[in-house]
């Protein structure tokens, strides 16, 4: 079990990672969701896997789960809603800005340099 | 309250507290900064008069406060002999300069600014000679840096001053940092840093083996800031100062604070052959290259600021020659060099303010214009070429004969006498050069105004200094003997040689050096013409703001080029290099990593289903990435995922982790969809096949590599920590949800700090969105036209209905939350989805018509009961967020229990519906709005 665990970490790493490399904005935000769902489950095997054992403390349980990394990754996982949140109305505020979706905010570079030729054009 | 017990550190903060209000007395008028800098500075004066009758006494007055005790750092100031006198050069010659400064400055200069720099430095120069604790004196040494910086470029309109002001602060500062370095050193070998124990241990230091290090560090700081060569260049680009500050950094303070550092180090570092060759050698190169430097400057300032170096040189050299008769001559002739020199500095600026220039060969035969100043100028220039009955020639006597002490008989040590009489021959040349060429030698040439004698005031202080130079000159035992005295001892650490500083020695070899000096001098100035040809001809130009200037240049292209080797301005780039880094960090451990890989911990058996819904997430997880060019579709398959990573934490004993993944899923996708709305539905195909290999290679070993790390801890059995939560969580706590527990109780702090993230992030969103405007678009990709049906009346229906329902679960999932899976959190994201879904349905005007609540104040309501809940447990003298429950017993309800902790999960309740309701809706509105657009462009 342990393996199929990690290995779904492992893709789910490696998707997010490819997507946080593309140039548009909005495969970076999806890259980043999976990448945190990644993260997350990585932080939360850290107290190794147990199944079917308490997680609320009772006299019938004879052994709990780990707290610890659940605690810490409850939190992380409203943090990371709020870091995609973020994000996304960034590449929505870039959008409006630049008229475009390139992470770069490409065709404003592009845009200058037609400014930019046009004047020269102009001075010859 | 006995004031000698915490005076020290007032002397030296007060001009620093003073020096705003210097600034802001300029309001007033034209004197009142100046009036103001120079109370201050009798204020600190009257702060040192407890204690300045201390070091006569044969004490040390040193007072420490704790710093960093874990370190064996302190806040420690000491008043010795050598500070009182340092203390007393600085804040003297300082009172004269602000009184010249108030005259000096024109009316378009800002005198505010002017004094509060100057307050600043005096306060940083007093801190370096005040200090105990040798880091303390170091911080001081790099304000001085700065404040220097600031002085220098005082007029920040002309270029030379900001460029001298810029290479003065490269210099000095970087010399700064290697004395830090040295001065760490120092600390460890000794085991203390303060100089108490530090001068004890000369023996110690020198016998150890990072000596030679410690001392170049050292020196390194003491020769860049006392402009000793190679580093002296600074010195004559920092003339662009306003002559004031010339005349106080360039006579008594800045560069004299690399003298002290000598001074003060000198029992602990001196008496080696590496000290008599560095220090020395330094010396005697710098003092002759000076003076020789010196006759060829036209420039009055120019000439000065050679000569400077030239004396520093000297006192440099008198150090190097380690005896301690010579450390009494190098403290003499600091005392001398500063008032001789901040006189000769005022005197140019008379000159330069009268007549609009400085160039000796435009300025000639001042005598007439201004025979007061005339006079000083004589003096003061005498005593800088050593006359008898001036200051100058004791200290040069002395320096002489030191100089003569020092060889041993073969014939290479005869070079330093030699070498000291052809330094002494150009001083005497250049003195009577600033004495000759601009008070006599014919008529001013050119000058654009008619010379007069400046204000009375501004020559006050000149006439002071002169003053002092005859009487020391005269009377020297009377004067100076005690504090030179006292100065000397507290240099060496112990009672200070017999020395006698009178007048007449008797016919010696140092008075027939003297003689040979003045007399050869005075021929070489009267040829000087033929000199300054032969210079001009025949010595190659060296300009070392060039040569500085360029290495400053290369410095930048390269540190540019190597950025841009990683930055081209491109995101995709920047990222992939953050990966690759953590990707080669990652396989770095692995390979320090020594023990197999997998652990001996017995593996879970496989269960089918688990095993079926991981290969589904496995296949949608590359299918995301394949597939991401379809916007929505990827989106949709995003949502697949998150809901099986819920699946996988139900099966894996964590329900609270399966409820709040859940919420925040469909938080999520909703949030997407209403940003993929505004963005392009499509992604273009994209062309570059090297950076897709490459971006596959990288995520594919990202993907293997978390994999395999995660496998090795799972597969290990471990000791967590988390035995103790369980432990107490009833006991302590006084829930059974251990999760919930930590969250609100334990570890209530770090909540604290992520629901202020959230509240931010909320708040930022809305600031970004605000006033924002993006087209919403007419058609799907597919090219059909959007739906005008905005609310679709089923899901009206249904939602409404659902609404109190929903409502209901959140505050059950609340109240259970300490005990059972639920809580805050969990709560807030279904009291959220419950309300976002209400906007959803019935559209924002109608949602907002009927729910009141302004977001930022649930917020604000959230953030405040958790703070108020942590400071309710400080008032009753617990820590903070210190939480206590009870047991209540209600009618109907039977026996419950009552927490405090619940009243922090409700700020985290009300932190979390704000945020994510704030967030959603204000997304809302955009499409809203570009809704309302379109439909008024339809009419």
């Amino acid at each position: 079990m342990e393996w199929i665990v990690a290995i779904v970490i492992g893709v789910m790493t490696a998707s997010g990672v490819y997507l946080v490399l593309r140039a548009r904005t909005f495969p970076v935000v999806l890259g980043l969701t999976l990448l945190s769902y990644a993260v997350n489950v990585f932080l939360f095997t850290m107290g190794r896997l147990q199944v079917g054992q308490a997680a609320i403390i009772s006299p019938d349980a004879h052994a709990y789960t780990d707290p610890l990394p659940q605690a810490l990754v409850l939190t992380a996982i409203v943090i990371a809603f709020g870091m995609t949140a973020f994000l996304i109305v960034l590449a929505l505020k870039a959008r409006s800005e630049l008229g475009n979706d390139h992470v770069d905010g490409l065709s404003y570079v592009a845009e200058e340099q037609t400014v930019k030729s046009r004047q020269m054009a102009g001075d010859r | 309250m006995n004031l000698i017990e915490f005076n020290l550190p007032l002397i030296a903060l007060i001009p620093f507290l003073g020096a705003p209000l210097a600034a802001w007395a300029a309001n007033l008028n034209r004197s009142a900064s100046a009036w103001t800098a120079a109370l201050v500075t009798l204020v600190s004066l009257l702060f040192l008069l407890p204690a300045i009758q201390l070091p006569f006494q044969g004490e040390i007055l040193i007072q420490s406060w704790s710093w960093l005790p874990s370190l064996g750092l302190q806040f420690a100031f000491r008043l010795d002999g050598l500070s009182l006198l340092f203390v007393l050069l600085i804040l003297l010659i300082g009172l004269l300069v602000i009184l010249y400064a108030r005259y000096y400055l024109s009316p378009k200069d800002s005198m505010g600014r002017f004094f509060a720099y100057l307050l600043m430095f005096m306060g940083s120069m007093l801190g370096i000679v005040l200090s105990e604790n040798l880091i303390q004196l170091v911080v001081f040494w790099e304000l001085t840096s700065l404040t220097s910086f600031l002085l220098i470029s005082y007029w920040q309109h002309q270029q030379d001053a900001r460029d001298g002001a810029r290479m003065a602060l490269a210099i000095t500062g970087a010399g700064g940092l290697a004395m830090l370095a040295g001065v760490i050193l120092l600390g460890n070998i000794v085991g203390s840093y303060n100089l108490t124990e530090v001068l004890a241990a000369g023996d110690l230091i020198r016998q150890h083996e990072l000596y030679l290090t410690v001392l170049v560090l050292i020196l390194l700081g003491v020769f860049t800031k006392s402009a000793q060569f190679p580093f002296h260049f600074w010195l004559p680009h920092a003339m662009a100062a306003p002559t004031p500050v010339s005349a106080y950094l360039h006579s008594a303070t800045m560069v004299k604070a690399g003298i002290f550092m000598l001074a003060r180090l000198f029992p602990a570092l001196s008496g080696t052959e590496a000290w008599g060759w560095l220090v020395g050698g330094a010396g005697m190169f710098t003092m002759v290259l000076g003076a020789y430097t010196a006759l060829f400057k036209h420039d009055l300032k120019g000439l000065l600021a050679y000569s400077t170096i030239s004396h520093l040189g000297l006192i440099t050299l008198l150090f190097g020659f380690s005896t301690h008769l010579a450390a009494v001559a190098a403290i003499f002739h600091i005392i001398n060099h500063a008032t001789f020199k901040a006189s000769l500095f005022m005197v140019a600026g008379i000159i330069d303010h009268e007549c609009g220039s400085r160039d000796m060969r435009k300025v000639n035969g001042m005598l007439k214009y201004m025979p007061h100043t005339a006079v000083l100028a004589m003096i003061a220039a005498s005593a800088m070429a050593g006359v008898p009955l001036l200051n100058g020639f004791l200290s040069k006597e002395m320096f002489f004969e030191q100089a003569v002490t020092a060889t041993d008989g073969s014939p290479l040590t005869w070079a330093i006498p030699v070498l000291v009489t052809i330094g002494a021959i150009f001083s005497v040349a250049y003195s009577l050069r600033f004495i000759h060429d601009v008070f006599f030698n014919g008529e001013p040439v050119g000058l654009t105004k008619t010379p007069h004698e400046p204000p009375r005031f501004m020559k006050i202080p000149v006439d002071i200094l002169v003053l002092l130079c005859l009487g020391v000159g005269i009377a020297p035992m009377i004067l100076v003997a005690p504090i030179l005295s006292v100065a000397v001892s507290a240099s060496l650490q112990s009672a200070p040689p017999a020395f006698s500083l009178a007048i007449w020695h008797g016919f010696n070899l140092p008075l027939i050096m003297s003689f040979i000096a003045m007399a050869i001098g005075v021929l070489v100035y009267f040829n000087r013409y033929k000199l300054f040809r032969w210079h001009d001809e025949n010595l190659p130009r060296i300009d070392a703001r060039i040569l500085f200037n360029m290495a400053l240049h290369g410095l930048l292209v390269a540190t540019a080029k190597v950025s841009r080797l990683f930055d081209r301005g491109s995101l995709q780039n920047a990222a992939s290099w953050v990966l690759l880094t953590a990707v080669l960090a990652i396989v770095y451990g692995f390979i320090q990593f020594n023990s197999p890989l997998l652990g001996d911990r017995e593996l879970i058996s496989i269960d089918w289903l688990t095993l079926a819904l991981a290969a589904f997430v496995v296949i949608t997880s590359v299918l995301c990435a394949v597939l991401h060019h379809q916007r929505l579709i990827s989106l949709i398959i995003v949502g697949v995922v998150g809901l099986i990573v819920s699946l996988g934490f139900v099966k894996f004993s964590a329900p609270d982790l399966a409820l709040t993944q859940l919420s925040v899923e469909v938080v999520t996708i909703v949030l997407l969809l209403l940003a993929l709305f505004f963005l392009p539905q499509h992604t273009p195909q994209e062309r570059n096949a090297k950076r897709m290999t490459r971006d596959i290679a990288l995520s594919v070993s990202a993907g293997v590599l978390v994999m395999l790390m995660a496998m090795a801890v799972m597969s290990r059995d471990y000791a967590p920590i988390s035995d103790f939560f369980i432990q107490n969580s009833k006991p302590g706590g006084g829930g059974t949800n251990v999760v919930n527990v930590i969250l609100v109780d334990f570890r209530g702090f770090d909540t604290l700090g992520e629901i202020v993230v959230l509240a931010l992030a909320g708040l930022g969103i809305f600031a970004m969105l605000k006033n924002l405007r993006l087209p919403a678009p007419v058609r799907d990709i597919q090219g059909r036209e959007w739906s005008q049906d905005p609310h679709p009346p089923i899901m009206q229906t249904l939602t409404r209905l659902l609404f109190p329902l929903m409502l209901l679960v959140a505050v059950f999932v609340f109240l259970r939350g300490h005990n059972l899976p639920g809580g805050g959190f969990i709560a807030g994201l279904i009291a959220a989805v419950a309300l976002i879904s209400q906007y959803l349905a019935n559209g924002i005007d109608w949602t907002n018509a009927r729910i009141k609540a302004n977001m930022h104040i649930v917020i604000a309501f959230g953030l405040t009961a958790a703070v108020v809940t942590g400071l309710v447990a400080m008032l009753l003298s617990y820590p903070f967020l210190t939480s206590t429950f009870t047991y209540l017993k209600w009618p109907l309800v039977g026996k419950f229990e009552i927490a405090s902790a619940m009243a922090f999960d409700l700020g985290v309740f009300l932190v979390v519906v704000g945020a994510t309701v704030l967030i959603l809706v204000e997304l809302g509105k955009l499409s809203h709005a570009s809704h309302q657009m379109r439909q008024q462009e339809h009419y």
